[in-house]
């Protein structure tokens, strides 16, 4: 019992990273109808930024609940920034292209944000300072950080925050309109491209703070670390329903459980033949199962319009 | 009914029933004021000459309709006016400069609204919120404004919500707000175009066939709505194929055949033009 606690403890934490990431996927195909396969890498970003930010508040002798949160904001900028400009640049100029070609530009851009951050930053493992180590309260048998409790609850603020901007703002009922129109949302006035940029600008702020939540809970930035984490939280947008905000969050939440609970299971079924090791490949056979079997994932509208 | 005012904020005429600040009168006084001018509006898609060098002439304050059989190049000429398409030749002049056709957005804050042939509303969203949408052009609130909560977007988003209602109620759909937009009878979808339309506080309604696949009392209510907006001071241009409607609901007419405009005038004059009459009914049929 104690195993299966644990689990859906660590599954829920990486399920609300995963949801974060998710939504930018989700956001931007909702709009654009683009897969932004860069988008990992701007979580990647973010886990730099924030570790560098941090390394250089703490040096400078501030206390560690402001240098956490300055970081964040940091990195949030710089990501909310890249985003931006992504967009501007690699997306923009073809709107209205064959949807091959962005679909390899976002290739493109993504290979480059992670060789340009290996110059960066190098291609080591960047470790956090010592300072981490998070307090442990055990719960039934199972362990939990409040470092874990602190990931879980801000993504749950960000994701209402993000669901009451779409359906409670002026901002928000544009980005809705531009998505389900984009041409008719601009004979209603609605500058789209503003619009367009700030979807990239939300998704890419919620991506810095899971790149600094994945920073804190592994302790180390690297410079390919935005691919794996990028196709899982593609993964786990296809499972909601690509284009869906709620499907994003629930699809992220619960590969993260599927995940987590596989890898703690997989040794005892196999007999120790595979091992946890293995967890990657779980989220890819969610991928071929829900493609295969519901395409349009489990909160998505079966394709109208759009081609 | 009462019509609502044109701004919830700024507040102007909250008794005369005006749709806009251009009042019924003065439109009468400068009724020979020139609105919208197209000069020579050339488009060509691939070997097809959509439009040929067409001229119309809108003035202020009347409902002009565009006729033409199918393929004509009506519709083009929308899409051009509108910024959807990038029209090769000429240039449209609009409220006494020249019209900035780069983008719909731009078009849309010059101050000319349009609606579809094909119904085109948002869907999935409710029948306030696509009034809702209209409003965007006409307030300032941004990104930064919308994220931080200023005062000043929240008066702002609930005076949008209350302008919507009101035109929602114009055009008798104000028990249907919270409806999805999908699901609202045909009719009903065509009202919830011109509300959305006119929430942009346009001089220039445009509506594309408007009276399409409507039944003969879904057609006398929407002539009264058109003649209701003209009246509140805007300044209506109609493509419609209910040519009955057309010679009774316009001041003005003009005729497009394979993208040339051959008669522009007023309806009974229209109706006796011998090149018009041909146009319609085939060559060589007299």
């Amino acid at each position: 019992m104690d195993i299966f606690l644990q689990q859906v403890i660590n599954g829920l934490v990486l399920g609300s990273v995963y949801a974060l990431v998710a939504l930018g996927y989700t956001m931007v195909y909702g709009i654009l109808g683009l897969i932004n396969f860069a988008h990992g890498d701007v979580v990647m970003v973010g886990a730099f930024t924030g570790l560098a930010l941090l390394k250089a508040l703490l040096a400078a002798g501030t206390g560690l609940p402001i240098a956490l949160a300055g970081a964040a904001l940091g990195a949030v900028l710089a990501c909310g920034l890249l985003g931006v400009a992504i967009e501007r640049i690699a997306y923009r100029p073809l709107r209205h292209a064959p949807r091959l070609a962005p679909l390899i530009t976002a290739i493109g851009v993504s290979i480059l944000i992670q060789y340009v951050a290996a110059i960066l930053w190098s291609k080591q493992y960047l470790a956090l300072p010592a300072a981490f180590t998070p307090a442990t309260w055990q719960i039934g048998g199972a362990s939990v950080t409040d470092l874990q409790v602190l990931i879980v609850l801000l993504a749950g603020v960000l994701m209402a925050a993000l669901l009451w901007l779409i359906h409670g703002t002026k901002l928000g009922c544009a980005m809705r309109a531009t998505e389900q129109n984009a041409e008719v949302a601009g004979l209603m006035g609605i500058n789209t491209n503003r619009v367009i940029a700030a979807t990239f600008l939300i998704g890419s702020a919620l991506a810095a703070l899971a790149g600094i939540m994945v920073l804190l809970y592994y302790g180390v930035a690297h410079y390919f670390m935005g691919f794996m984490l990028g196709l899982k939280a593609f993964t786990a947008a296809v499972l909601g329903g690509i284009g869906s905000v709620p499907g994003a969050m629930l699809g992220g939440l619960m590969l993260g459980l599927i995940e987590s609970l596989a890898s703690g299971y997989i040794g005892d079924f196999t007999g120790g033949v595979f091992g946890s090791n293995y967890r990657d490949v779980f989220a890819f056979i969610v991928l071929i199962l829900v493609l295969v079997l519901r395409p349009a994932g489990l909160l998505g509208k079966a394709q109208g319009e759009r081609a | 009914m009462t019509a609502p005012e044109r701004n919830a904020g700024a507040t102007e005429h909250p008794s005369t029933g005006q749709l806009s600040a251009h009042s019924a009168s003065a439109a009468t006084a400068r009724a020979a004021d020139v609105l919208l001018e197209a000069r020579r509006i050339g488009k060509r898609f691939g070997g097809l000459q959509a439009l040929d060098g067409v001229s119309i002439t809108v003035r202020r304050g009347e409902i002009y309709g565009l006729i033409g059989p199918n393929g004509a190049g009506k519709t083009t000429l929308f899409n051009c006016l509108t910024g959807l398409y990038s029209h090769d030749a000429g240039e449209f002049r609009f409220d006494g400069a020249a019209l900035d056709t780069g983008s719909p957005d731009r078009v849309a804050r010059s101050g000319i609204a349009r609606t579809f042939q094909n119904i085109r509303l948002f869907g999935a969203m409710s029948v306030l919120d696509n009034v809702m949408v209209g409003r965007h052009s006409r307030t300032r609130g941004g990104v930064f404004g919308a994220i931080l909560r200023t005062a000043g977007t929240r008066a702002e988003e609930s005076a949008i919500r209350n302008r919507a209602l009101d035109l929602l109620g114009y055009v008798g759909l104000q028990e249907r707000a919270d409806e999805q937009a999908r699901t609202l009878p045909y009719g009903d979808q065509r009202r919830l175009e011109i509300a959305r339309a006119l929430a942009t506080d346009p001089q220039l309604l445009a509506l594309d066939e408007p009276a399409a696949g409507m039944n003969a009392a879904e057609t006398n209510a929407l002539r009264a709505l058109i003649e209701r907006i003209r009246a509140d001071g805007v300044t209506v241009l109609l493509i419609e194929h209910d040519v009955k409607l057309v010679m009774g609901l316009c001041d003005r007419v003009a005729v497009l055949d394979f993208g040339v405009r051959i008669a522009e005038d007023v309806p009974a004059v229209i109706q006796r033009n011998a090149e018009v009459i041909r146009a319609y009914l085939g060559a060589g049929d007299d």
